[in-house]
């Protein structure tokens, strides 16, 4: 099919996010000889529309004072004017996706595809891609009918960034289509995390713990292991969730990207949230009573065990060979 | 203020190893143990908190059959007054849309100034909340953590944003919020909370109470269609260290040492 490819480039400080290049990988992996136009909207936008120009063909500016902070529902409306009928669009899979993807598939009339992890191709108007359910247990095949266009978001990672070459993409000023929007919902402020006492993202060797500790008493014995180690406890989100342990301790998309040497995951799935703040390529040892646990495909060494037998026991152990 | 949940039965995947069944049509799930969706779960606790501070009434509704009944109430024991479950076989197979279209349906039924959904749920996709917005015309928020009521016209939300930051809004309502966890610490329902609404009547509505064109839901309408699940064929994965407790734990000594992991 001969459908017109766009990616909406989330930026920030004047930079454009990692997606922007991950997109045009996955844009010319689902659509073959496509040639993705960029959508760029904000204020003040000229240096991520020169960024972008070197890597995409042509870049739409959309430059309004009012689109100074993405607000997906002054987008949404924006998005709907300017795509043509039957245009596939891709999206980021991450906080703003999920805000303005599914909405604005209903008000374009088209297909809505989220999180896609992979591609098995095009066939006809039909999309096939690759899925994961169940926080990554299992993977899926599935099927999308596109004839009439699409939303896509997709995963942070799944796809490599495109080589970024001397595309010297056309930019072209689209930005007297974005004037006169409105939006029920209106942007206030943004609180950043709290610090805290502890900064677990200058830490080398983080201990960490998830839903698989079972018991708040249990922490303990985490606290235990890395005292031996000389290491510094942090955790996953349903921890932080259940408050067994402070925000500030928290490893994953929704908290703190960390870049330690070596990386203990006790009782943690694996999901990609938690694995996308994980970086630097750490020596990761996994330890999880569940074989299938999506963090065994992520880690340098694991084991399958209860943690509750063997953490004493490994414990003990650090202790002795000091 | 009037408030709709939706909520979902799903297999519990942090308690349950899921597999593919044969030939990949489904997972295995004979021996899963079922629950509400953990996102749901405090969805419904925050509507039932507003209430508790503003007046009104929570509504819980899903979509599913007699299993669903089961977790509809035991989520109105938090703190609910009805229950609507909606089931019709023409529903099965529906995409995200066909189950926001039968959401919808549901909510226009009433008159809600608020309707809150998880902000994911099993499959991962975080799409009905956004979808059941725009269906309905309605402004919308994803993966809210904060909700304070303002005036009667409009909430100041916080949304959970990358990094742990959190993005402060004011959405008119009636609005669609979908919730991420964490927001609140959702009560704890015990057998006697469950009895208590066990002789609450909950209405089941099909396609046809709703108002629904069957055609437009269920399979057949589906756009996005699941052919099979399975397993990925892993490149490199983990070096899997066997033997017993004693001897596990002395291999991992070893190699925490050699990578720099006890200081």
């Amino acid at each position: 099919m001969d459908a017109r490819v766009f990616v909406y480039v989330a930026h920030e400080d004047g930079k454009a996010d990692d997606s922007a290049l991950e997109l045009v990988t996955a844009a010319r992996s689902m659509f073959p000889g496509s040639s993705p136009v960029a959508l760029v909207a904000g204020s003040g936008i000229d240096a991520v529309c020169q960024e972008t120009a070197a890597s995409y063909g042509e870049v739409w500016k959309f430059d309004q004072a009012a689109l100074a902070y993405p607000n997906a529902e002054l987008l949404r409306p924006l998005l709907v004017k300017v795509l043509p009928t039957g245009a596939m669009l891709l999206l980021p899979h991450n906080t703003f996706g999920l805000d303005l993807g599914p909405g604005l598939s209903v008000k374009r009339g088209v297909t809505y595809v989220p999180d896609v992890v992979g591609v098995d191709g095009l066939e006809g108007t039909t999309l096939k891609i690759v899925r994961q359910e169940f926080a990554g247990q299992v993977s899926a095949h599935v099927h999308c009918a596109v004839a009439k266009g699409a939303v896509i978001t997709v995963r942070s990672g799944a796809f490599r960034p495109a080589e970024g070459g001397p595309a010297a993409g056309q930019i072209v000023d689209r930005s007297a289509d974005a004037t006169g929007l409105s939006a029920r919902r209106t942007f206030v402020e943004l609180i950043q995390a709290e610090a805290g006492d502890i900064d677990i993202t200058r830490e080398d060797v983080l201990v960490s713990v998830g839903r698989g500790i079972g018991e708040k008493e249990n922490i303990a014995l985490v606290e235990d292991l890395a005292e031996a180690m000389g290491a510094t406890v942090s955790c996953s989100r349903p921890i932080v969730d259940a408050k067994w342990l402070d925000r500030p301790r928290q490893v994953g998309t929704s908290g703190k990207t960390v870049k330690p040497k070596v990386y203990l995951a006790l009782g943690i799935s694996g999901s990609f949230q938690h694995l996308g703040g994980i970086k630097g390529n750490p020596f990761l040892l996994a330890i999880n009573k569940n074989p299938k646990a999506p963090i065994f495909q992520a880690a340098t060494v694991g084991v399958v065990a209860d943690l509750m037998e063997l953490l004493p026991v490994l414990t003990e152990k650090i202790r002795k060979s000091r | 203020m009037e408030i709709l949940v939706c909520v979902k039965r799903v297999p519990d995947a942090a308690e349950n190893e899921i597999s593919v069944g044969a030939e990949g049509a489904d997972i295995r799930r004979d021996d899963l143990v079922y629950s509400v969706n953990e996102w749901d779960n405090y969805a419904v606790e925050e509507a039932v908190q507003i209430v508790e501070r503003e007046g009104g009434n929570v509504t819980i509704v899903s979509m599913g059959d007699g299993d669903a009944e089961e977790v509809v109430r035991r989520e109105m024991a938090m703190g609910a007054t009805q229950g609507l479950l909606l089931t019709d076989a023409a529903f099965d197979g529906s995409d995200g849309l066909g189950i926001a279209t039968i959401l919808a349906a549901a909510a226009r039924k009433r008159q809600y100034d608020l309707i809150l959904t998880g902000a994911l749920a099993d499959d991962g996709a975080g799409q009905v909340g956004g979808m059941l917005a725009a269906l309905l015309d309605w402004p919308y928020a994803s993966v809210v953590n904060k909700i304070e009521t303002k005036d009667g016209k409009s909430l100041r939300i916080g949304r959970e944003i990358e990094g742990g930051t959190q993005e402060i809004s004011d959405i008119e309502t009636p609005c669609v919020l979908s919730i991420q966890t964490g927001i609140n610490e959702p009560r704890y329902v015990g057998i006697r909370g469950i009895r208590k609404v066990a002789s609450i009547e909950i209405p089941v509505l099909d396609a046809g109470a709703l108002g629904i064109d069957a055609a437009t839901v269920g399979a057949t309408a589906a756009n996005v269609r699941r052919i099979d699940y399975f397993v990925p064929q892993l490149g490199a994965s983990a070096e899997m260290i066997e033997g017993s407790t004693e001897e596990v734990a002395g291999k991992l000594v070893d190699l925490l040492k050699a990578k720099g992991g006890i200081r």
